[in-house]
């Protein structure tokens, strides 16, 4: 019996040391995390959205689960900027950020985060893969790589990757021109 | 038992991934390039050492029966500790690490030199011991992720070595590539040691 006292008191104790000494860590490095997140996603925003004064990131409308990003210039709307993913890649969940003008003609995207192999299905990151979606809409493309008689190039060897990205932007331009009115509805918007 | 003794044997009679074949995990995984591979090492020392210290001062009051939860939690804390760290300064080796950070609790190496050394020996033969084996597992994975960085991308550090006629051999950067210098690496390592 003593000896079950024992471990336990010793276990306790060292656990517990443990717990308040992350905590602290925790707290004093949580500024610096929330600066990172916000140095990404910012990068990120400046990458897909045009030119604008105000701060994306705070700019927000969220609809069904997925945020919304205003880009405004002179106080107007001008862009919009969103993410969309697939785990229809080759290796685990591809993220895709895309921004589009009002019109809902695409600006730029930009890949946040991919696991294809490299080489070969990491050249969706590259910039004459992503360069093929600006100025596309919804309405206005075939949404399929070339192979599946669509408007967009596959890369010889990997052609999953390609499909999955194509995929993945134009269930997230549905999603928005659905909900283009309550996005833009908040602010005044001029054409 | 010196300390100097204690250090040169972690990276050469005893080194953690070519004589002892430990921790293979995160040797295999994050050696694509050489700078993953010293992040990782460096990452990896870190947490060796502390643990090892830890270890050494409390090993009188951890009864026996308990000291494997004991040593995982104070491992596992100095991971966390780690994993913060880096994401909160140094978020682009935190992503091209990703999970092996988290791993680096069930390093074997770590909780092998905390049940093999630490807890039998005082904090300085410790630290030594921490030093050295963590030196050792840095090397090996900078040799690594130099070589395949190399054969696999044309370059080492990300410095361009082999031109741009150079092709590069794609498979060196995949997981086969990995097994491929390990073996190659751990028969280099033990015909010199037969010498």
């Amino acid at each position: 019996m003593k000896e079950i006292i024992r471990l336990t008191v010793v276990l306790t104790c060292v656990c517990m040391v443990a717990g308040f000494a992350l905590s602290y860590v925790n707290a004093a490095t949580k500024e610096a995390r929330a600066y990172q997140d916000r140095l990404e996603l910012l990068g990120a925003l400046n990458m897909v959205l045009p030119e604008h004064d105000n701060e994306a990131d705070k700019d927000t409308v969220d609809i069904s689960g997925i945020t919304y990003y205003l880009a405004k210039k002179d106080g107007n709307i001008n862009g919009v900027a969103f993410k969309t993913s697939t785990e229809k890649g080759y290796s685990g969940l591809i993220e895709v950020i895309v921004g589009v003008d009002i019109s809902g003609q695409i600006h730029a995207i930009g890949i946040l985060s991919q696991k294809e192999t490299p080489g070969l299905g990491s050249k969706i990151d590259e910039d004459w893969f992503k360069d093929q979606y600006k100025g596309k809409t919804l309405e206005g493309a075939n949404w399929a790589v070339k192979k599946d008689n669509g408007d967009f190039e596959q890369i010889s060897g990997a052609t999953i990757s390609p499909r999955a990205v194509t995929g993945a932007i134009k269930e997230g331009l549905t999603g928005y021109e659905q909900n283009k009115m309550q996005i833009l509805g908040g602010s005044d918007v001029v054409q | 038992m010196s300390f100097s003794k204690e250090f040169i044997k972690g990276i050469w009679r005893e080194n953690p991934v070519f004589i002892l074949v430990l921790g293979m995990c995160p040797v295999l995984a994050v050696t694509t390039s050489a700078a993953n591979g010293l992040a990782m090492g460096l990452a990896a020392t870190f947490v060796l050492l502390c643990s090892n210290m830890v270890i050494a001062v409390i090993r009188s009051i951890v009864p026996d029966r308990v000291r494997i939860p004991v040593f995982i939690v104070v491992i596992a804390s100095f991971v966390t500790v780690v994993d913060l760290v880096m994401s909160g300064y140094f978020r682009s080796l935190h992503h091209s690490l990703g999970l092996f950070i988290p791993l680096i609790v069930v390093n074997c190496i770590i909780l092998g030199r905390a049940e093999a050394f630490a807890s039998k020996n005082s904090i300085f033969l410790s630290i030594a011991d921490g030093l050295g084996m963590g030196a050792g597992f840095t090397l090996a994975l900078v040799i690594l992720g130099s070589i395949r960085e190399l054969f696999g991308n044309g370059s080492i550090f990300s410095y361009q070595l082999l031109g741009s006629g150079y092709e590069p051999i794609l498979v060196m950067i995949l997981p086969p590539g990995a097994f491929l210098t390990l073996g190659i690496l751990t028969g280099v390592f033990a015909a010199i040691e037969k010498k």
